[in-house]
């Protein structure tokens, strides 16, 4: 029988499947930090378990740690000592931590794919929604809550009802400036917040084949803005190219015999979806969004929608997000004043979004009136940054090369966007207060967000004289 | 995990759609290592103004309502994945959330934590809004082992639908993490037949 690609890698998965219960489904790879797993470990003492499989889980430190002073002691109490609840409960229960300090440190979803943790065919989950990220290497990855990462501790295995599945095909080619995080705001616009609730998605067609690795994450990551649980790429020679070699991808015989089983992840021809939807690559233009979730995104050179265009049941919604935003519906965002650039998260904070980044800043300046902080995935991230003399091009750009984390991303550490400020983000959640009490976030790609460092105004970068490529 | 069987409370409303979980508990209070005390943040950027006091208009503050059932827009729980959201809402003594749709990941965490999300359609949850925002002692009576909520005024009900392996650990108390300790054998089995990254 014909399968998607999800339903392969889910049933080869299931250790037991019983009518009137979900699937015992079992969990290759778990990743942990510091904000969802000290309850987790908790759960773990108080019914005097052990953790079943250590060797599957990873841990690291980045939602809570600075940016600034990595090398210091935290200087907030309360974050320090969540950082340190990390650093006891895995020396206690056997988990090997990239923590502070650590070559490998870095964002959790940044540093499953860079490590070679990361592999086509496999389960993998971690308390946190953008765990949907590593799904771009052809994988079941997923977000969990905290009982649930108490419960693949205990027992590498999760309950789950099997996911719909929905494919998101895109053909043809990007235009100029375009990349994937105009991608996949666009199908968010589309499709909506809550868009993808209940499914999976396999994202193909040859827009998607003909992206980087990185850019593939940047489309899976977002996965979940749509509601989604998880989103997939098929495996193909350019994932395979980019695992090769890293620190614990198979090798030798095992890279040889890994290959031949990652050269059937895909879904089958006849397969059927419970959902389709067509895009064209072409109708993609650099995107922007203008309110308080991701589906509220619209073209840079376009205008807020009108409150009118909205269902009668949404429109109260929708004037409270353009308020708290301060727009003004029919409006164009284009020359909107802006104070903070952050380039950084989950979604675009890897070595190709800081090399687009400076191909673009290269010899400019930024603008007096913005701060710009740039926030590297991981420390690999920021190595490689260094031996290519990125930093010292954001240097004399006026931009701040910071330290791996996920920064002003969630605003959990001091990385805060102050009330009513308006910062363009490269990170994929625009909600109230997302990156501090009162801020206001506008998400775009890191060209745009770079565009805008210059300007200090929301630019499209396709009418900038001094933008050649890309 | 708390048992949960029925429920008859007057409902607290917030008509906003596509409530985030950054809404419900914002991320600077996560920072917490135990599950207590997320109560007293809960909405916490809607509650209160930047120097902490009450934002009146806002429903927490209202005295005119209260109960155990929070009611609200459609797609409630959406982003973040954070269990917190789900005790907060918990801590801060509600029992029931009634919304037309759920984010997927708030609607597990709640479930794991005898929180009961009920999915009504988009009619239902209008009606439930007008008749609270007419009548702040509205109450709704619902019954998890007949899957119904109730408007107890006019009699209006609806069904609800929740998967039966949940609705029986909902009335029994029971943790999925029991459930799954109990296929241990299996799950070293399904380790040695299969290959395993």
């Amino acid at each position: 029988m014909s399968r998607t690609l999800v339903e392969k890698i889910w049933d080869a998965h299931v250790v037991k499947r019983q009518s009137g219960f979900p699937d015992l489904l079992y969990i290759d790879t778990h990743f942990i930090h510091e904000v969802t797993s000290p309850q987790a470990f908790d759960g773990l003492r108080k019914k005097n378990l052990k953790v079943f499989r250590p060797e599957q889980t990873i841990a690291t430190a980045d939602h809570n740690v600075p940016t600034l002073n990595q090398h210091l002691p935290i200087k907030e109490e309360l974050s320090r000592f969540q950082v340190a609840e990390l650093s006891r409960n895995c020396t206690e229960f056997g988990i090997e931590l990239y923590g502070l300090g650590h070559p490998y440190q870095g964002i959790v979803h940044v540093i499953g794919p860079e490590l070679g943790f990361t592999l086509p065919g496999k389960t993998i989950v971690c308390g946190d929604s953008h765990t949907s990220t590593h799904g771009a290497f052809g994988c079941i990855a997923f977000g969990i809550g905290t009982s649930q990462v108490e419960q693949v501790l205990a027992s590498q295995c999760l309950l789950l009802q099997k996911p719909k599945t929905m494919k998101i095909n895109i053909d043809g080619v990007l235009s100029r400036a375009v990349g994937a995080k105009d991608i996949i705001l666009y199908i968010i616009s589309k499709i909506s917040a809550a868009g993808g609730t209940g499914y999976f998605i396999e994202y193909t067609g040859e827009a998607i084949r003909r992206l980087s690795m990185e850019a593939r994450m940047t489309i899976c990551n977002m996965s979940i803005e749509m509601g989604a649980r998880g989103g997939l790429i098929a495996p193909d020679e350019i994932t395979f190219a980019y695992l090769k070699g890293k620190p614990f991808s198979p090798s030798g015989k095992a890279w040889e015999e890994s290959l031949q089983t990652w050269k059937n992840l895909y879904s089958d021809y006849e397969a059927s979806f419970d959902k389709t939807l067509h895009f064209q690559a072409e109708d993609i233009s650099p995107m922007i969004t203008y309110g308080t979730n991701p589906g509220m995104g619209m073209p840079i050179s376009g205008q807020i929608p009108l409150i009118s265009s909205q269902a009668a049941a949404e429109q109260a919604s929708y004037q409270k997000a353009l308020a708290y935003m301060g727009f003004q519906e029919g409006s164009s965002l284009i020359g909107q004043a802006i104070d903070y650039v952050f380039i950084g998260s989950c979604t675009n904070s890897r070595i190709e979004d800081l090399r687009e980044v400076a191909t673009f800043v290269k010899g400019k300046q930024k603008s007096e009136q913005v701060e710009v902080w740039i926030v590297p995935g991981s420390k690999q991230v920021e190595s490689q940054a260094k031996a290519e003399g990125l930093d010292k091009i954001f240097e004399t750009a006026g931009f701040q090369l910071r330290e791996p984390g996920c920064s002003a991303c969630l605003g959990m550490n001091e990385d805060k966007i102050p009330a009513g400020k308006y910062c363009i983000s490269t990170s994929n959640r625009n909600f109230e207060g997302r990156q501090g009490p009162g801020a206001r976030t506008l998400l775009a790609s890191p060209l745009t967000a770079a565009a805008a460092a210059i300007t200090g105004k929301i630019t499209d970068i396709r009418q900038l004289t001094t933008y050649e490529k890309v | 995990m708390k048992k949960f069987k029925s429920l008859s409370s007057r409902l607290v409303p917030i008509h906003v759609e596509n409530i985030d979980t950054d809404q419900i508990i914002p991320a600077r209070f996560l920072k917490a290592t135990t599950r207590e005390g997320f109560g007293e943040n809960l909405f916490c950027d809607w509650r209160y103004d930047a120097q902490g006091n009450p934002k009146l208009d806002f429903v927490l503050n209202n005295p005119r309502y209260e109960g155990k059932t929070l009611l609200a827009g459609k797609n409630f729980g959406c982003g973040s994945s954070r269990e917190h959201a789900a005790w907060a809402i918990q801590d801060a003594g509600f029992e029931v959330v009634v919304s037309s749709f759920f984010a997927d990941i708030f609607k597990g965490n709640a479930l794991n934590n005898g929180l009961l999300p009920v999915q009504v359609s988009e009619g239902f949850l209008a009606k439930l809004f007008r008749a609270v925002e007419k009548n702040p002692e509205t109450i709704v009576a619902i019954n998890l082992e007949t899957q119904q909520i109730s408007l107890i005024a006019t009699g209006e009900t609806e069904n609800f639908e929740i998967n039966p392996y949940k609705k029986s650990c909902l009335l029994n108390g029971f943790d999925d993490i029991d459930f799954i300790l109990s296929h241990q054998e299996l799950i070293e089995a399904f380790e040695k037949e299969t290959y395993v990254y």
